[in-house]
């Protein structure tokens, strides 16, 4: 494994379209960069074929045992495809858009955050950001299709822990890391 | 009650808010917003409740990671463009050298099975943590001016097309997306 620039020895446009495709997510991440996680899978495990589908997964699953902004899950999914020149290329080019757009309408946003506009936009992106959720939950689930019962059930788990209790979300994971290692999921 | 009736207090420097918003960031597992809203308004007391919550709203919008937007925003304000690098600093910095310690770390045992294994397992709590938010956020679809009915159909046809049939984002975005924000637009007349 080469730490700089990966073990998959991409040629220079493939860096450039690596670093393209999370330029155009950054600004389709209305809900949030995990909205776009199933688009993510689709370019870097379908078209690509840089990672599998578990490895895909366990991406995601690891930055979500680490504190900080979930956003931190492109760095890993850079990292894995293409060393530290992959998390350059995929957190540059997932933060740079974004950040621009931030702070050059933040005022203008700011004072027009009641127009009829930005409401509709808002009110009108709510729905698809929910299927969105609900597309990138079905799309890391992949890698343990053929365990869906038992998965379902450690899901579910997931959800009355989140939604019924107040602990923390690596209680979860830590359920889900031991479910894998007793060969559940 | 009492933290927010006190006197609001500023940043003092560039330093001051990559510090705040680097502790409250490392104490953030599996979302900082919660944290945030404590650091921000409770303890630094740099905003109250109402700008709290104006804050996230606009940092909402933006697309981006939202607590991102939001340390750009406020370091803008207060220290114009080095406020917010450092702001956003704070916020990435330690936590991106923490995962990419985990990252090399899973690198060097992929070939242990029971690292795999484990890894597995917490992809399927992962995915049960991005449906919780779903769950959590589709409860404020009852209040959508499109209506219930026509977001169930949004929401549906988003997940169909984009999780089952794998089509690309930008057009079901701007396809689906433009057509939700035109009925939304038309439900808003005033």
């Amino acid at each position: 494994m080469n730490w700089l620039i990966g073990s998959h020895a991409l040629a220079a446009a493939d860096w450039l379209s690596l670093f393209m495709h999370f330029m155009m997510l950054s600004l389709l991440a209305v809900g949030g960069a995990i909205t776009t996680v199933p688009d993510m899978q689709r370019f870097v495990v379908r078209e690509q074929g840089w990672l599998s589908d578990g490895e895909f997964t366990a991406c995601i699953a690891l930055a979500q045992s680490a504190p900080g902004p979930n956003v931190l899950f492109v760095a890993v999914i850079g990292f894995n495809v293409g060393g530290l020149a992959g998390v350059l290329a995929t957190l540059a080019g997932t933060l740079l858009p974004s950040t621009t757009l931030a702070l050059s309408v933040t005022r203008w946003g700011d004072k027009n955050r009641e127009s009829r506009g930005l409401r509709a936009f808002t009110t009108g992106m709510a729905p698809l950001t929910i299927g969105l959720l609900l597309s990138t939950g079905w799309v890391l689930l992949e890698p343990t299709r053929a365990h869906w019962a038992n998965a379902a059930v450690l899901v579910a788990l997931t959800l009355v822990l989140m939604l019924r209790t107040r602990l923390s979300a690596l209680w979860p994971v830590s359920a889900g890391a031991l479910a894998g290692v007793m060969g559940w999921v | 009650m009492s933290s927010n009736a006190q006197a609001p207090r500023t940043p003092q420097s560039p330093g001051e808010l990559f510090r705040v918003f680097n502790r409250l960031a490392l104490q953030g597992f599996g979302g900082v917003m919660p944290v945030a809203q404590r650091a921000l308004v409770d303890q630094e007391r740099w905003l109250d409740r109402e700008q709290f919550l104006e804050l996230l709203s606009i940092s909402q919008i933006l697309p981006g990671p939202n607590i991102v937007n939001m340390a750009l925003i406020l370091g803008d304000r207060h220290f114009g463009w080095r406020g917010a690098f450092a702001a956003m600093s704070g916020v990435l910095l330690a936590p991106l050298v923490l995962v990419l310690a985990l990252a090399v770390l899973a690198q060097q045992l992929r070939d242990q099975p029971v690292v795999n294994d484990a890894l597995r397992g917490m992809g399927v709590a992962a995915a049960g943590l991005v449906l919780s938010t779903a769950v959590r956020l589709a409860g404020g679809l009852q209040k959508n001016a499109l209506g219930l009915a026509a977001c169930t159909a949004f929401v549906a046809l988003t997940a169909v097309l984009v999780g089952l049939l794998r089509w690309p984002l930008v057009g079901v975005i701007l396809g689906l997306g433009s057509t939700a924000i035109v009925a939304a637009w038309w439900r808003l007349k005033p």
